[in-house]
């Protein structure tokens, strides 16, 4: 069983996956907010690789990638900022990263370096099943987690190949649209998920707009799983000296819900 | 002269190894719609009869291939034609496209329209068509190209469209592509994406292509019919390439005549002060496609620079990156420099103002004219007229004096 999949053995247990852009605002406030949410209650992060064309993101990460950019933030220095996390929290570690730099990495090498660096799994929004097959033997053979998203516009057909190639979990997007926190939830979740319950059973976690525990709370009442980020980026954005007490708050305040 | 003449690679997403769909999951079902519903058209008479009659009486099809006798002159070597796409309605050959997909929209039901511009040529087109077509529409622009290109602004909000400014990366057409695709992924239930280049996710790099064939065929009529026999050279500007593959498409399989793209050099290949991934590139993924891309060494995509706008692209339309690797084109770059002296001299001898964009196939013509004898023959795609371009010309002059 992978670190991914163990997270969702427990039956009841609803995964809190959260979301930092690695280098945004500096490297050590990724090294610690990643450390912090993993004491809190989090049970996964997904690090994020910083890309010059964000397709699928909205304005939060957006800038936080930008800034990530400037502060020199590559590929490699993702890798040794996960291979100094892999020290400190035991918690699975994923990359999100848009499919560029990776190709441009190497993907065999790129695949290489994330198990040596105790990364699980990766996510790529911009890289359905039908252009993802080399990458999912390479992960594969690495044993990775390739985590394919799912879309509440997908067709049936779409969810049932997302279900039979998606490694660990599937990835949900609440809505049609990019990432960034939003205040109500879309109304048709619950059939959106329901829909894909009935071809698959693999953990089913949702992300885009998530923004308060609350919402979060909701969500788990049908999926198994939360995914958080521009909130948290938000949070770390503040400014303010008691980031990391507002972000450890935050954290609890969602694990409180999810555990309800 | 349609389409539905010659067969289309729709079914397949990729040349060689170079196009496919980078989407985001969100878009990919939107996608198969666009593909079934472009497959559909393609038997459909009453579409390509509604779309062979605007392209000739509202479009203004077909455009002269015109003997530019004074540059021939002047150049003192090969024959000259100009294929006059500048002569079109909206003063390019991107209204080909605009109206090609304007009517594919409506027959999909999709009355929200969105689209990228660079120059503003291409927003320029899709304001029209939608006005025309009584559609909605949306156009991103950088907010460098809205500075720049300040005159197509007010044209495409005279037209009815809202012209959205995009203030993220390098404020230029790539970006407004980034934030387009944003606002299809959003809205992608309603929504259609008029996208103006052979470039992004399968099927639009073929679509595009087949619309902008029209010009290809025309030319190979038109130069049969006027010196009897094909060209020995056709050269056209390349940005994102829909003008280069719409004139090259229909002479692909004559391997006598010699087909050349023209990219931009901007300030110098060597300084990397450029818009030229085909000359200076590498393999990579950008706004869906797998192309020939300007990037560092980490994967980032690099900012381009081009005193022409709709050059102004890190990446190319798929095909192109196809053909450069076949080597049935030819690919060079032009600076700067040169396309302005080419934008001077045509607007000078031939009294016509050409776009910055065409400038730079003008430019190379000219150079490989020279070296010529009379009895060849060289056709210039001349894609847009220069009017768009006086503030950057006239800054230029300013400058250089």
């Amino acid at each position: 069983m992978s670190r991914i999949s163990s997270i969702f053995s427990q039956p009841g247990h609803k995964a809190f996956i959260a979301y930092v852009t690695v280098g945004y605002p500096s490297i050590e406030a990724t090294l610690s907010t990643v450390s912090l949410l993993a004491e809190n209650g989090c049970d996964m992060v997904e690090l994020g690789i910083p890309f010059s064309d964000p397709i699928a993101d909205g304005v939060t990460i957006q800038k936080a990638s930008f800034h990530a950019l400037k502060n020199g933030v590559t590929p490699e220095r993702c890798l040794a900022v996960a291979r100094e996390l892999r020290q400190q929290v035991s918690i699975p570690l994923t990359f999100m990263s848009y499919f560029n730099p990776i190709l441009h990495y190497g993907q065999e090498n790129f695949c290489n370096d994330c198990a040596s660096s105790g990364i699980d799994g990766l996510i790529i929004p911009d890289l359905p099943p039908n252009e993802g097959g080399e990458l999912e033997s390479l992960t594969q053979k690495h044993n990775l987690d390739l985590i394919y998203l799912l879309s509440p516009a997908s067709t049936e057909e779409r969810i049932r190949l997302i279900a039979q190639r998606s490694r660990g979990f599937i990835y949900l997007v609440s809505v049609t649209g990019v990432t960034g926190a939003r205040n109500a939830l879309p109304s048709d979740l619950k059939v959106f998920l329901s829909r894909v319950r009935k071809v698959s059973k693999q953990p089913l976690c949702v992300g885009f707009g998530i923004s308060t525990p609350e919402q979060a709370g909701q969500i788990a009442t049908v999926a198994d799983g939360v995914i958080i980020g521009s909130r948290i980026i938000q949070l770390m954005d503040s400014g303010e000296p008691d980031t990391a007490q507002q972000i450890q708050d935050f954290a609890r305040g969602v694990r409180k819900e999810l555990d309800q | 002269m349609t389409a539905q003449d010659e067969p289309s690679f729709v079914s397949s997403s990729y040349f060689g190894q170079f196009g496919g769909r980078f989407a985001p999951e969100t878009l990919v079902p939107a996608l198969d719609e666009l593909t079934t519903a472009y497959k559909k058209i393609q038997g459909d008479a009453s579409f390509w009869s509604e779309f062979d009659s605007l392209s000739h009486d509202y479009s203004g099809r077909p455009t002269p291939l015109y003997f530019a006798e004074k540059l021939t002159d002047h150049c003192g070597g090969a024959r000259i034609f100009l294929k006059r796409e500048d002569l079109l309605h909206t003063g390019a050959h991107k209204i080909n496209n605009a109206l090609g997909q304007g009517l594919l929209a409506k027959k999909m039901g999709k009355q929200r329209i969105i689209a990228e511009t660079g120059a503003g040529q291409h927003g320029v087109a899709a304001a029209t068509i939608c006005a025309r077509l009584g559609l909605d529409c949306v156009v991103y622009m950088g907010e460098e190209d809205i500075r720049r290109q300040s005159h197509n602004v007010f044209r495409m909000k005279l037209l009815g469209a809202e012209v959205f400014p995009v203030s993220s990366g390098s404020k230029t057409l790539k970006d407004a592509i980034n934030e387009a695709m944003r606002d299809w992924v959003t809205n992608v239930r309603n929504t259609y994406y008029l996208l103006g280049s052979v470039v992004g996710p399968h099927p639009y790099p073929t679509i595009v292509r087949d619309f902008q064939t029209i010009i290809g065929k025309e030319t190979r009529e038109q130069v049969m019919a006027k010196c009897g026999r094909l060209p020995d050279y056709i050269i056209a500007c390349v940005g994102g390439g829909s003008n280069a593959i719409g004139i090259f498409h229909p002479f692909l399989k004559d391997t006598e005549v010699q087909l050349i793209g023209v990219e931009a050099a901007g300030r110098g290949i060597a300084v990397g002060k450029h818009a030229a991934p085909l000359i200076a590139g590498s393999i990579g993924v950008l706004h869906g496609a797998k192309s020939y891309v300007l990037q560092d060494e980490a994967g980032q995509i690099r900012e381009t620079a081009s005193i022409a706008a709709g050059l102004d692209y890190p990446s190319v339309g798929p095909e192109h990156s196809y053909y450069k690797t076949t080597g049935r084109i030819a690919y060079d770059a032009v600076e700067d420099k040169d396309a302005l002296s080419a934008f001077l001299l045509l607007s000078q001898i031939e009294g016509i103002i050409p776009a910055l964009e065409s400038a730079h196939a003008i430019s190379y013509a000219g150079k490989i004219a020279s070296s010529l004898g009379k009895d060849k023959i060289i056709i210039i795609n001349l894609s847009g007229r220069g009017d768009k371009d006086m503030d950057i010309v006239s800054e230029a002059m300013e400058k250089k004096q």
